[in-house]
């Protein structure tokens, strides 16, 4: 759905999903998601349903994410540091 | 952590913020400012600073780098930054409280200004839950920060300034827009006739709304007008987008699909602060009631910018300007007669700028089907309730948002309603005929947002040694 950003020199290496991956610096937690190319980002504690980020401002909790093995961040509101670890974030209802 | 009561506590940094911590810390005020963003700019000028750092400002646009003034005179301005600070909870006497993500603080005002901004209205159509399907601010949030555009198969569905402002810079950055689906039912000509003292006294965004058109007609990005009932479709994700225009249904392949019905103030915080709000039926939406200078009715708290009411960038500036000279005012730091006149000619420029949105706000008034959507539609995604449900519930008695949420859980998720109380409180209002007003909102509480104990244990920890 987006292009590859072209590689910047300062890129910030992240792990999403157990694989490396290089974002521009100043990246969400949520747009590194979306640049590793994940289908969805989570599935709903209710409806069983994949979701994705949906607005990117910190409005819609889609973008609920494992950071750092903590689980249910607002991957959209979180800027990536080097080494910082993303997973997706299944089911549980954890807010 | 209380750090020393501020007179004023800014929490927003957009124009409206900036422009109010300028003009209060000028007027000898002492002043924090208070943003969730790691960099002040808000929505409109959202990383600007960085994006000029690395050269990609100019291309953004004039507009975009006129937010680089602003966010400078800040810088310079001596007023205190809480950057990357979400504000958590406002109590009505001006005690903020605010996270990092780590650990929270109390940040004392002896007046509080609420210029959060706008959020998207939402979009309850068939299939916006699908991954893939996001806002067209989503996308542009993604641009200004770290420059990704969208690829191959994106389409844009909705109406506003903001679909064609994105998709003309889209294309000026070399991104690719599949198409754009326009939704906007008011027809042009009548609505300018309707219109024509503002659009003759606008006419610098009429001329830039042509601008885009010709750039998006020049880049033969295809435009359908007059459409309705856009659906995503796809198994796990958005494949193929929907849509009816001129009576016939149409469909295309699609790897993302884009979404924008136009901003509504953002009115959160002031709800769970208790300022009285009014429906505004013009906008379609709920705003705080405010005099001129932005302040509501609880003694401590101003509001400035799109979450008092849609105005756009320069209006919001204004609005910050104004909202200072209240707040200095009401400290008894300057006369009202001294707030006044430094007040005439901001309200000039308030005028000058707004002369465009009676126009704006007929033209892209939302489509009734997505006020109040079709039973099947999921209004509620955090609790996935349908608009059916909600209708049942008024059928079997709830008067009102707070007994829909008691009846069927819509608004008890982590958004807390963000996403589905305008639809809920327009979709109870068609059904038990009655006014928005009347049916009103659902009650806000804080924490604004879901906290971590660890957040609160250390603002525990520091009151206690205090
Ligand atoms: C997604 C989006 C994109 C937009 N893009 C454009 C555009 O390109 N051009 C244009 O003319 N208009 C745009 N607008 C309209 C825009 O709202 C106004 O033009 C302008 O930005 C309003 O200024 P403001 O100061 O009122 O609010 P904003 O600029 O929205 O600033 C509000 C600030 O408050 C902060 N904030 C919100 N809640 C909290 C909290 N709880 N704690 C701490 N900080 C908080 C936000 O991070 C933000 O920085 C956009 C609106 C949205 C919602
Ligand atoms: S994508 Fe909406 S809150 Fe993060």
């Amino acid at each position: 759905m987006f292009r590859k950003p072209p590689e910047a020199p300062d890129a910030v290496l992240v792990e999403v999903e157990g694989r490396p991956v290089r974002v521009p610096p100043g990246a969400s937690a949520a747009a590194a998601a979306l640049i590793a190319g994940l289908a969805s980002t989570r599935t709903s504690p209710v409806t069983g349903e994949p979701r994705a980020p949906y607005c990117m401002m910190g409005v819609c909790f889609e973008c609920l994410l494992v950071i750092d093995d903590e689980p249910s961040q607002q991957g959209c509101m979180v800027t990536v540091r080097p080494g910082m670890r993303i997973r997706r974030q299944e089911g549980a209802r954890e807010l | 952590m209380s750090d020393r009561p501020f007179d004023l506590v800014v929490i927003g940094g957009g124009p409206a913020g900036l422009a109010a911590a300028s003009q209060a810390r000028q007027l000898g005020l002492s002043v924090a400012l208070v943003d969730e963003q790691p960099a002040p700019g808000g929505q409109i000028y959202r990383a600007v600073e960085r994006a000029e750092a690395e050269g990609r400002a100019t291309a953004l646009g004039e507009d975009y780098r006129h937010g680089l003034g602003l966010v400078r005179a800040f810088h310079e301005c001596g007023a205190t930054l809480f950057a990357s600070h979400q504000a958590w909870q406002v109590e009505p006497g001006g005690r903020v409280f605010a996270t990092d993500g780590k650990a929270s603080r109390l940040i004392e005002g002896r007046r509080v200004l609420v210029a959060v901004g706008a959020i998207e209205r939402p979009v309850p159509i068939r299939g916006w839950t699908l991954p893939g399907v996001m806002s067209v601010g989503a996308a542009q949030i993604l641009h200004k920060t770290i420059g990704l555009v969208p690829d191959a198969g994106v389409w844009i569905a909705g109406s506003g300034p903001l679909t064609l402002h994105f998709a003309a810079e889209i294309v000026a950055a070399g991104g690719r827009i599949a198409g754009i689906l326009d939704t906007a039912h008011g027809r042009l000509p009548e609505t300018a006739l309707r219109h024509l003292g503002g659009v003759v006294r606008g006419w610098r965004y009429v001329a830039r709304g042509l601008g885009y058109l010709a750039r998006l007609r020049m880049a033969d990005v295809r435009r359908v007008s007059g459409v309705e009932n856009v659906e995503a479709l796809g198994e796990g994700r958005v494949e193929r987008v929907r849509w009816r225009s001129g009576g016939q249904w149409q469909e295309a392949p699609a790897s993302g699909l884009l979404l924008h019905e136009g901003v509504v103030p953002n009115t959160h915080m002031t709800m769970a602060i208790g300022c009285a709000h009014d429906w505004d039926e013009a906008q379609k939406c709920f705003r705080p009631r405010t005099d001129r200078f932005g302040m509501t009715d609880v003694e401590a708290i101003l509001v400035a910018g799109d979450c008092g009411s849609i105005g756009g960038a320069r209006v919001a500036e204004c609005r910050g300007r104004l909202a200072a000279l209240g707040a200095a005012a009401s400290l008894g730091v300057i006369s009202a007669a001294e707030r006044d006149r430094l007040a005439g000619p901001v309200e000039a420029e308030v005028s000058a700028h707004g002369a465009l949105r009676g126009f704006l706000d007929d033209l892209y008034a939302p489509a009734a089907e997505l006020c109040v959507p079709p039973d099947d539609v999921m209004v509620c995604r955090c609790e996935g309730i349908t608009a059916g449900r909600i209708r049942e519930a008024a059928s079997l008695g709830c008067r009102g948002p707070n007994q829909v949420k008691s009846f069927t859980r819509c608004g008890m998720g982590p958004c807390q309603g963000r996403m589905c109380g305008p639809t809920v409180t327009a979709t109870l209002a068609a059904a038990l005929g009655m006014t928005p007003q009347e049916v009103g909102a659902f009650r806000i509480r804080p924490p604004l947002k879901p906290l971590r104990l660890g957040e609160l244990a250390a603002l525990a920890d520091a009151e206690a040694g205090e």
